[in-house]
């Protein structure tokens, strides 16, 4: 009687570009770009993938006799396991629940504001959604309701939490929390949302002393330093409209922190409060208005690049 | 023809994303001498609570004519010029099956149109900047919508007629198509043509319209990837 060895065969018969690792294992990715839509760019009317097994997500949609998925946006193709979706450049915020977002106050109506969130609709908040001044838990009263515009007025700024979305669509926020409310103080500059990455907080205080509150809907604002701790916040001045005195270098640190970041954004770099710091610092070279020309511009956003790939290569 | 083009050429075209920092979406389209600048705002909310569609978006389109756009006479030419509005309105009839507006209930897309140079062929140039910008702006639509006119003159097909030949009483046929499913959202003309010569024209401008559609997408793919080596993130 001969013994054989039969060797075990290969888990799957996979194709010849398959690489193996030192331990023998092999990237399961590949699999994905053998089917070859992986982080590809696409135009609305093209097809994705003709492969029905894929779920579909935003910027897709089936064609007709339901065969291949097709995009319905410019963008890049982003794939998590068997979803689909397309991710476009420019698009205005879609809000996911807990999110900080920055807003102004557009309509006064009955119990409620409207705020514009750079959205594709203006959001709500409601009366009851709101701190009251004098106690944290306070009912509110026929008073209020009548009063709201000592609350918030047309116009005011404000940093709210997202809190969900309606059936037709439009969103709701609330301001339960001190750190939320009425922004003073400051200046307000407008960025694309996509710029702005989620992170654990977005309330930064920068190393020249200056506040940056990132909004996830493309909103930030860059304010003087409030080195009050949230318990000492006098319950009645929360809604107050004065600002405080702010002096000279103050403003302009305020001033050159919002060109730095006009200048990121207009070369579509992400913003972060390290980014940030980074681009305050190659900006020292320049006077604060010079900020706003091209060359200064492209002098600071290569300097940051630089930075961040001189980080990248420590990892 | 008369600038000296074969009859089946179209004029050259140049176009550019992106040309707006303000407005959501915006493109800047040449072809020829005409020159056009178009500026989507949106979905935003609606102005004027008469316009609201509770199940979907609201689509506006104006479209202005610079007073230096002709070459002759500076006129100010007002934008409730019955010319224009039908233009806008076409437009407008143009992109609704097209945009996916049961995605936005309640709120408004605005399409803005500028002709800073006029040489003929306006509706085409208007939809052919409409679809650039709006895919600017990110607004889903099914595909890209692109238009071309086609005319007729002594037995030939002519393709993409510029002013002079429009005004020399040329029959003149304006398509617009969506280039990969094939299907026609637009056909609008004028003038009187002998109902023989229509499919030939017609074919002509398809045909027209597929290589608009080349360049066109040529642009934003490379626009696109420019954008995304730029924002991509440590």
């Amino acid at each position: 009687m001969s013994i054989h060895f039969l060797f075990p065969k290969p888990a799957f018969s996979a194709g010849n570009n398959d690489q193996k690792d030192q331990d023998g294992d092999v990237d399961m990715f590949v699999r994905a770009q053998r089917d070859n839509f992986e982080s590809k760019v696409v135009t609305p009317g093209q097809v994705i993938t003709a492969d029905t097994q894929y779920m579909r997500g935003h910027g897709t949609y089936l064609n007709e006799e339901e065969s291949s998925h097709i995009s319905s946006v410019a963008g890049v193709v982003e794939r998590v396991n068997k979803l689909i979706t397309v991710r476009p450049l420019h698009t205005r915020y879609t809000g996911n629940i807990g999110d900080l977002v920055i807003g102004r106050i557009t309509e006064v109506t009955n119990k409620r504001w409207k705020v514009d969130i750079n959205s594709r609709q203006d959001a709500v908040l409601l009366l009851s959604a709101i701190n009251l001044p004098g106690g944290v838990q306070r009912r509110k009263t026929e008073a209020d309701e009548l009063q709201m515009r000592k609350f918030f007025a047309e116009g005011d700024l404000l940093a709210a939490e997202f809190q969900g979305s309606f059936n037709d669509g439009s969103t709701s926020l609330h301001t339960r929390n001190l750190k939320y409310g009425k922004l003073r103080n400051g200046s307000l500059i407008v960025v694309p949302p996509a710029l702005v990455q989620r992170c654990k907080t977005h309330f930064h205080t920068l190393s020249c002393g200056v506040d940056v509150t990132l909004g996830l809907n493309g909103y930030i604002w860059v304010s003087k330093h409030s080195s009050k701790n949230l318990d000492e916040l006098d319950p009645e001045a929360i809604y107050s409209n004065d600002n405080e005195p702010v002096d000279r270098s103050t403003r302009e640190t305020i001033a050159r922190v919002c060109n730095c970041i006009n200048a990121l954004s207009r070369h579509f770099m992400c913003i972060t409060d390290t980014i940030i710091a980074y681009a305050y610092e190659a900006s020292l070279k320049y006077p604060v208005k010079d900020l706003l020309k091209l060359e200064a511009m492209e002098f600071v956003t290569t300097e940051v690049r630089h930075k961040l790939s001189v980080v990248r290569s420590i990892y | 023809m008369v600038d000296g083009r074969r009859a089946n050429e179209l004029r050259k075209i140049k176009c550019k994303p992106s040309v707006l920092s303000q407005a959501d979406g915006s493109a800047y389209i040449e072809q020829g001498n005409t020159k056009c600048l178009a500026a989507v705002y949106g979905p935003r909310e609606t102005r004027q609570k008469a316009q609201l569609i509770h199940n979907k978006a609201n689509i506006n389109v104006e479209i202005s004519l610079a007073p230096f756009s002709m070459p002759q006479e500076r006129k100010k030419r007002s934008k409730s010029d019955r010319r224009l509005l039908e233009i806008a309105s076409a437009v407008k009839q143009t992109f609704e099956p097209i945009i996916m507006t049961s995605l936005f209930a309640r709120s408004q897309i605005d399409i803005y149109l500028q002709i800073l140079q006029f040489d003929g062929g306006t509706i085409q140039i208007c939809i052919n900047a409409a679809t650039l910008a709006l895919i600017d702006a990110g607004i889903p639509m099914q595909e890209y919508v692109c238009a071309c006119s086609a005319g007729c003159h002594e037995n030939h097909t002519l393709l993409d007629l510029n002013n002079a030949e429009e005004m020399a009483d040329t029959p003149e046929l304006t398509v617009a198509l969506l280039p990969m499913s094939g299907k026609l959202t637009l056909l609008q003309m004028d003038s009187r043509l002998h109902v023989d010569k229509l499919e030939p024209v017609m074919n002509l401008a398809a045909l027209g319209c597929k290589e608009i559609y080349q360049t066109l997408d040529e642009t934003v793919r490379e626009y696109v990837k420019d954008l995304f080596q730029k924002s991509s993130p440590y």
